[in-house]
């Protein structure tokens, strides 16, 4: 019988500008907060799963071990897109429910302060003096800006628009609201990158990234780090009632890829993955959308929120507006959606993000949120998605000790 | 190695596209399912089968998702629009040309045909032809 799985401890960094902390130093305050917070040291751990995807052969996971405890224990230092950190904890929590190892620590950090637009790559790329055919299209020069786009903003751009043109109502203006909403939920997030209200004319007047997304309505690089420790049960059940009390319960945990589709070569398709990992994940949690007090969804542009209240089956198919406009998602609504601010507001490090919204949705579980706490808190979801594409879907309980 | 000599006057942007008379994408179809690539591939990401041959892509269709892109990598100009278009049940990428970038002027669900444009001739006196959709 496999093991169910907890988390015993879990942290984020403050997200922001960290220039004095370099990767290992931000992922080793997160990983050094998170055992301190599951009263456990790196002695008891099985295992470590790490993700810093900017540099994904740098052996990072090894390198934090240098910084925290070597004990000679299996890494695994992974790279999924933005589902990096929710591929490290899926890998722990793997280990943990096949009974291989009691416990295991899964660690994300970024550093993306500063960066620019991501997708379409950093430096400038120029026409040859010849036009010579190269790669998998036999290109003759860059196609980026001349067979459409290949950076983020305008790629989710599309992905919300095509969901306007199937369903309607999905005008420039509506896409603002969710990042309205987004940063007001912010202001009481402490951690967050940005904690700053807008107004809607503030943020339809703001510059324009790529239609319909303007700047706030695009996830803010970042630097910031998140880490778990997870554990079996059995092996929480002789741990001190204080641990098991804190400790959250692992419901569902779910990794998807994309399958084939037609049109998946020319636009990514970011909707089945996620309505796929959705379906398995209540399945497994024996819960529905319905009974979810909480959720942290991957809202890395504002027209990518828009689809995934509908992947995540928060609303009926074709509903996402209507579920928009009644007010569902404001985090006094009947499923308050990304109550830490959102990628928008809150901010993105990669690899941090798929750790950092279990982080938001455990403190609420725990009633530990503060200010922000939505009350009553039993059951939450979050969701990751990376371009390629991986999606991570988690639903989390409270603990019943 | 092309033989710069015989260098043909005009090449395409990308190998699916073809020029002559009448411009248009040709895709590897396979043979089993008729799902559609622009790449090659070992097998079909569908069905599994190994087998493809070439077809045509329709020169017209619908716009079925679009973005106008006005802050991109660098080195490429802005702004422009790229859109999804929908060519008799192939999804083709592509930037929608020869009218304003505006969404006064581009919209969800509009007519557009396949067009050409010039990137520039090189050192060699070879002209580089890209394609685009335009409104129909
Ligand atoms: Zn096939």
């Amino acid at each position: 019988m496999a093991e169910n799985v907890y988390i015993l401890g879990i942290n984020m960094t403050k997200f922001g500008k960290h220039a004095d902390k370099d990767v290992v130093d931000l992922g080793a305050e997160a990983a050094m907060a998170a055992l301190a917070d599951a009263g456990v040291t790196m002695r008891e751990m099985g295992i470590l799963a790490a993700g810093n995807l900017m540099n994904a052969g740098a052996g990072f996971g090894q390198r934090l071990q240098k910084q925290i405890g070597q004990t000679g224990i299996p890494v695994y230092n992974v790279a999924n897109a933005c589902a990096t950190g929710a591929t490290a904890l899926r890998t722990v929590i793997m280990a943990v429910k096949s009974g291989e190892v009691d416990y295991g620590l899964a660690v994300g950090v970024e550093k993306l302060a500063g960066a620019g637009l991501l997708g379409g790559g950093g430096s400038a790329k120029k026409d040859g003096k010849v036009w010579e055919p190269s790669g998998r299209f036999g290109a003759v020069a860059p196609t980026d800006g001349r067979i459409g786009t290949d950076a983020m903003p305008g790629t989710f751009a599309q992905v919300g628009m095509e969901y306007g043109h199937k369903y309607g109502g999905a005008s420039f203006e509506l896409f603002a609201k969710i990042s309205e909403k987004n940063h007001a939920h912010s202001v009481l997030n402490p951690l967050a990158a940005y904690s700053k209200r807008f107004t809607l004319e503030e943020i339809m007047g703001d510059m324009m990234i790529a239609y319909p997304n303007t700047r706030p309505m695009c996830s803010a690089n970042c630097d910031g780090g998140a880490a778990a420790v997870v554990v079996s049960e059995s092996k929480l059940r002789t741990l001190s009632l204080e641990q098991q009390r804190r400790a959250i319960k692992i419901s569902a945990s779910v990794l998807t890829t994309d399958p084939y589709e037609e049109a998946c070569q020319v636009l990514p398709n970011v909707n089945t993955l996620t309505r796929n990992a959705a379906k398995i994940a209540y399945e497994q949690a024996g819960v529905g959308p319905e009974d979810l007090n909480l959720v942290e969804l991957h809202d890395c542009f504002a027209t990518a929120e828009l689809v995934h209240y509908d992947n995540l089956m928060l609303c009926p198919e074709g509903g996402a507006v209507d579920f928009f406009n009644s007010g569902a998602p404001w985090r006094d609504g009947s499923t308050p959606v990304n109550v830490s601010g959102g990628l928008q507001s809150k901010g993105h490090p990669i690899s941090a993000t798929g750790i950092a919204n279990i982080w938001e949705v455990c403190h609420h579980l725990r009633g530990e949120a503060g200010p922000r706490q939505i009350e009553g808190a039993k059951v939450g979801l979050a969701h990751v998605i990376g371009l390629g594409s991986a999606c991570g879907v988690h639903i989390l309980e409270k603990s019943a000790a | 190695m092309t033989d710069t000599a015989a260098a043909p006057a005009q090449v395409p942007l990308v190998d699916y596209l073809v020029l002559g008379d009448r411009p248009h994408l040709v895709a590897h179809q396979c043979t089993s399912c008729g799902a559609r690539f622009f790449d090659r591939r070992n097998a079909c990401a569908g069905c599994f089968g190994t087998s493809f041959e070439p077809a045509e892509v329709a020169t017209e269709g619908e716009v079925r998702a679009f973005t106008i892109v006005t802050f991109a990598a660098p080195g490429v100009p802005v702004p422009f629009v790229s859109a999804i278009v929908d060519c008799g049940g192939t999804s083709v990428r592509g930037n929608i040309i020869n009218t304003e970038p505006d969404p006064e002027h581009v919209k969800l669900g509009m007519q557009v045909r396949l067009a050409t444009f010039s990137l520039g001739t090189d050192d060699n006196g070879t002209e580089a032809i890209g394609f685009g959709f335009e409104p129909a």
